[in-house]
């Protein structure tokens, strides 16, 4: 179970938390990008081993979306950021 | 003479007898006694048989690491169908028998089995039954077996907790003593677990003295202290697993007043720093005809002797490879016993002094060579340590216990599943951790510490390491043990080098020698594929004492060094852990929350059929004394479309959306068009995903410019809700808008049916007219003197008035509506008639008409695509090459030819193409439809709206039967909507 800092609400477990995916850049204005970019949009992603930036949620605390930068190999956390903030 | 319980010495209560019984036959023991303890006085030697020979096997270890002794016990209301005899305490009024054996284990019709033993190599079951292995389990698997399960036993023993410390210290032998004194005094919270029934480990049955004192009364003050300290003490309780960023799980068995025993407590302890001390496991040394009860580990026979006052045997031949058993032979002769020793090192070691002044005779060099005994050893072959023949034999000696010792091997466990690395010691013949993982400490044997003085060191230096890392200071010195006889490094000895007689590895699992060489031979030379092909350490003691010497084998057989063999994946549980324990409390009525209807108990009092509907308790429908629910669904449909009906929609979701940009905010969401919905009105709408796959369907109306109510599916509330957050935060977040979930604060009830507006009007000043209040529009005032609101939606076709009140009046307007509707013979209907009233209407129902793969296209809602503007959600997916597709499968509706038959849910309709049978989709809602007196479906069919202009036929396959249909418009019912509008 992993210790995970909300930006907001600080350490809490990992129960309390959903996760997001790798962050994607929504294609716009949709419509007039190739089929091959929403493609690239809606499906694939690095799915790194190793050092990986990823959007979660605090879904059963305060609900907040933030970006997570951790290790999905070792499960190291670096770091919480709120949206916005520079990483 | 063999065992028997000794008149002094002990910890066990002598003024307390205790009576049990074994395979039906009455025994007594002691308050202080394990099952295997008390068994091993009563000198009940067979516990039982082994999985695949049906040899028969007595007791071998004394803790956890036991692979035989394993029991079936039963106490009041509680079962243990696994138990290992040598960790459950003996309570009075226990049954106790044996596993695997049939009638029992003394008799056991299966032995015979043993004799074709040439004919059952590794995998032989498996090449032998393959591919039919699914005929021929059930039986073998009978043969095979452990205990059976009763699956209501000891649900009320069970429960769980989770907490948090400083440290958490696993184990409390001297090491582990001795870091929780170390982070206790320096002020850490500290919980020490140690899965025996007090602390002390080894202490307990070890003749060593600390600060002057012996072990086990400085371990009694160690544990006063701690308690003193604050520490939580958990003994009988085994950390059996540990998880990311230092979680670990913790098994607490206890006696709870509910169920006397049997009960378990499951622990989530989250540590700042965690100190690993669980000690070592004593490997078995490998020699032919080793499995015949009597054979046991060398320290197990000291803890009988010492914690139980049991003497295992009376003529005891030791065999070691190293310097610990000769402790164990001197207190065994002491105690009354004519031991012998056999040490496999040609050289005497400084401790061979201790035993051979207690009167052990000790042969250098030396082994056993053979056993004999039908049901136990009798007699031992003593013979040179590097013989290749049985008859090689030196001495035959008498011997009704061997007492093993083929050195040592760490408890690694913890360390290994929280990702630890392992490095083969060819000094100390172990695996050791490689570094210690990021706050975690290493302290005892698991450091390679093999006296009690190097042990006490490093539970000093890791309680101290622990402080250290909390910020705080350790201040106590270490405690003090004197230096230990220069030790002999141990031997790797794996096996007698004799080929001809059977060697068993693995008790528990059948495993010999020649299996292991097999495998090697057959290039299974990954350790896991051994582990796999010869099922060396699947047992229920997972090869605590097996694996090390398991893969020793497979290293020499393949010809590399046990290091770059390495060692199997180390997974929790440690030890067996009870399933029930890990749900604890969270079963039958407390598995989830129960979330109830504000009329809950109104409609218990009506007789509702109450169900779960994605997490909400609804009636399905209120069946009449002597109606089936099928019967009671068609009356309910049939009174809602002649008079009138009341259904509670509470559970329906109701997300307010405000803020000055919600119109925006909506409008990029929602397939539909929202920014042009004028306050008062309502809009049926469609959420997608951005894949263009439809999420939820439901209602959205317009309270005030900047303030919409969505009303989800029930189920789907949740969801919607965030997924609204979640596009505001990540991708919308300049738009102001916010968004909460009001659903519990309302009780909503549709009154619906051709007298509907009759039964609503005396409740309420609310105009109610078809003018005033059309389809889809709404009006708030009070209903009764309650402020709420009427809403004109129909999800039966029939004209609706959904009311809301405030909940707590939900019960009070129910009751209302019923008396109010009495005149017209109001009939109150579930959830399940809904399905079949909307079915006859064509109202999709989302999860069950829809699937993953549905567009809005599929659903015939095609308006929005072409007309809105605005890139909302799913949009560009709509545009693709496969969203485009004229062959996509449509909702349709279908009628079967013959009207009698109700087509199956799921039956695909097909046709021959090039020779082949191929589905053109299938029927995703079917019933017997009340208001057309016949069999209707829905379904999503290839090209189906262009198969419904021409009145096409469908086959539907089911299960082999072919029914025609003919495909249609999905509406049944009023297709042109006179009813719902009148
Ligand atoms: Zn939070």
């Amino acid at each position: 179970m992993q210790l995970i800092p909300c930006p907001w609400c600080g350490p809490r477990n990992e129960p309390e938390f959903s996760y997001g995916g790798e962050p994607a850049v929504r294609p716009i204005p949709a419509e007039s990008v190739s089929d091959a970019t929403w493609s690239d949009y809606l499906h694939f992603r690095a799915n790194p081993k190793g050092r990986a930036r990823e959007l979660w949620c605090h879904s059963a605390g305060c609900g907040q979306w933030f970006i997570m930068e951790r290790d999905t190999a070792t499960h190291a956390i670096f770091a919480t950021l709120k949206p916005g903030a520079a990483a | 003479m063999t065992a028997r319980r000794l008149s002094s010495g002990g910890r066990i209560d002598r003024s307390k007898p205790l009576y049990f019984s074994w395979q039906g036959r009455v025994l007594s023991g002691f308050v202080g006694d394990t099952i295997a303890s008390a068994l091993m006085a009563n000198n009940v030697r067979v516990l039982g048989r082994s999985f695949k020979y049906h040899r028969a096997r007595g007791i071998y270890g004394a803790w956890v690491e036991e692979p035989n002794a394993i029991v079936d016990v039963v106490l009041g209301g509680a079962h243990e169908p696994n138990g290992r005899a040598t960790t459950l305490s003996l309570y009075d009024g226990m049954a106790v028998t044996g596993l695997n054996a049939q009638p029992s284990v003394d008799f056991d019709a299966y032995s015979a089995i043993d004799l074709f033993h040439p004919l059952l190599p590794s995998g032989f079951y498996y090449k032998t039954f393959f591919p039919n292995w699914h005929r021929f389990e059930p039986r073998i698997r009978e043969m095979a077996g452990l205990g059976t399960v009763r699956p209501l036993a000891n649900t009320e023993a069970f429960e769980t907790r989770t907490i948090a410390c400083d440290v958490l210290v696993a184990g409390g032998g001297p090491a582990g003593l001795a870091a929780a004194l170390t982070a206790a005094e320096a002020g850490a919270s500290v919980i020490l677990a140690d899965d025996r029934f007090g602390f002390g480990g080894s202490l307990l049955w070890g003749d060593e003295a600390i600060d002057g004192q012996p072990g086990a009364v400085w371990a009694a003050a160690a544990v006063a202290r701690l308690a003193g300290l604050g520490v939580q003490l958990l003994p009988s309780t085994t950390v059996f697993g540990a998880y990311d960023h230092n979680t670990f799980a913790l098994s607490e068995r206890r006696a709870t007043a509910a169920a006397g025993w049997g009960g378990e407590r499951i622990w989530t302890v989250r540590a700042r720093e965690a100190v690993l001390a669980a000690g070592a496991f004593e490997r078995p040394l490998v020699f032919p005809h080793n499995d015949r009860p009597g054979v046991m580990s060398a320290s197990a026979a000291l803890q009988y002797l010492r914690q139980y006052a049991v003497l295992p045997g009376q003529n005891i031949v030791v065999v070691t490879n190293n310097d610990s058993a000769y402790g164990v032979a001197a207190a065994l002769q002491l105690a009354g016993a004519l031991v012998t020793l056999t040490d496999v090192r040609p050289t005497a070691p400084a401790v061979a002094r201790i035993a051979e002044a207690a009167g052990v005779a000790v042969h250098l060099g030396s082994v056993v060579l053979n056993t004999a005994g039908r049901n136990g050893v009798v007699c031992a072959d003593i013979g040179a340590a590097d013989a290749t023949s049985l008859r090689a034999v030196q001495r035959r000696v008498p011997a009704d216990v061997v007492a093993v010792s083929g050195g040592w091997s760490p408890a690694v466990h913890l360390h290994s599943q929280a990702g630890g690395k392992l490095r083969w010691d060819a000094e100390q013949v172990a695996f050791l951790p490689l570094a210690a993982r990021p706050h975690q400490h290493l302290a005892g044997s698991i450091t390679g510490a093999e006296s009690l003085a190097a042990c006490l060191a490093s539970g000093h230096a890791a309680g101290s390491a622990a402080a250290t890392a909390l910020g705080l200071t350790a201040t106590v010195a270490p405690p003090h043990a004197d230096a230990a006889q220069p030790a002999a490094p141990a031997q790797a000895y794996w096996r007698v080098p004799v080929t001809s007689a059977r060697q068993w590895l693995d008790l528990q699992n059948d495993v010999t020698v020649k299996d292991v060489a097999l495998a090697a031979r057959e290039n299974y030379a990954s350790v896991e594929h051994l582990k796999r092909y010869t099922t060396l350490g699947m047992a229920t003691d997972q090869g605590k004492t097996s694996n090390v010497n398991g893969l020793a084998l497979l290293a020499e057989f393949t010809g590399r060094d046990i290091a770059q063999v390495g060692t199997t994946t180390f997974r929790p549980p440690f030890v067996p852990v009870t399933l029930g324990a890990i749900a604890g409390m969270k079963h039958g009525a407390l598995y989830a929350p129960w979330r109830r209807l504000p009329a809950h108990s109104e409609h218990v009092a009506a007789g509702a059929d109450i169900r779960e509907y994605g997490g909400w308790w609804r009636p399905a429908c209120y069946p009449r004394a002597g109606e089936t629910a099928a019967q009671a669904i068609q009356r309910e449909a049939a009174a809602a479309r002649q008079s009138v009906g009341l259904f509670d929609g509470s559970s329906l979701g109701k997300i307010v959306v405000e803020g000055q940009d919600a119109a925006a905010f909506l409008n990029l969401l929602f397939y539909n068009e929202l920014a042009n919905l004028k306050p008062g009105k309502l809009r049926y709408v469609l959420l997608l995903r951005e894949t263009g796959v439809v999420y939820d369907d439901g209602v959205v109306a317009r309270i005030a410019p900047d303030r919409y109510l969505l009303s989800p599916s029930s189920s789907h509330t949740a969801g919607v809700l965030a997924l609204l957050e979640a596009w505001h935060q990540t991708e919308y977040p300049h738009l102001k808008v916010a968004f909460h979930d009001t659903t519990g604060a309302w009780a909503t009830f549709a009154v619906s049916g051709p007298n509907a507006r009759e039964v609503l009007a005396p409740l309420t000043k609310i105009d109610l007219s078809a003018e005033a209040l059309p389809h889809m529009a709404f009006a708030s005032g009070r209903i009764l003197g309650v402020a709420g609101r009427i809403a004109r939606v129909s999800f039966t076709g029939e004209r609706s008035y959904e009311v809301s009140v405030p909940s707590g009046y939900g019960a009070s307007l129910w009751t209302a509506l019923r008396e109010a509707g009495a005149a017209f013979g109001i009939t109150p209907y579930g959830i399940e008639t809904l399905s079949v009233l909307r079915a006859e209407k064509g109202y999709i129902l989302i999860g069950t008409d829809t699937d993953g793969m549905t567009l809005p296209d599929d659903l015939g809602m095609s308006g929005p695509l072409r007309a809105k503007k605005v890139d909302f959600v799913g949009k560009r997916s709509l545009l693709t090459p496969d969203a485009l597709r004229p062959d996509r499968r449509q909702f349709v509706g279908l009628l079967p030819l013959d009207p009698t038959q109700v087509p199956h849910v799921g039956a695909h309709a097909i046709e021959f193409r090039d020779g082949k049978r191929r589905s053109r989709g299938w029927i995703t809602s079917a019933c017997h439809s009340p208001a057309l007196d016949r069999s209707i479906a829905l379904g999503m069919i290839e090209r189906g709206r262009e198969l419904a202009q021409q009145g096409a036929e469908v086959e539907l396959f089911h299960l082999g039967k072919i029914m025609k249909a003919k495909v249609t418009s999905p509406v049944f019912v009023d297709p042109a909507g006179e009813k719902l509008h009148g």
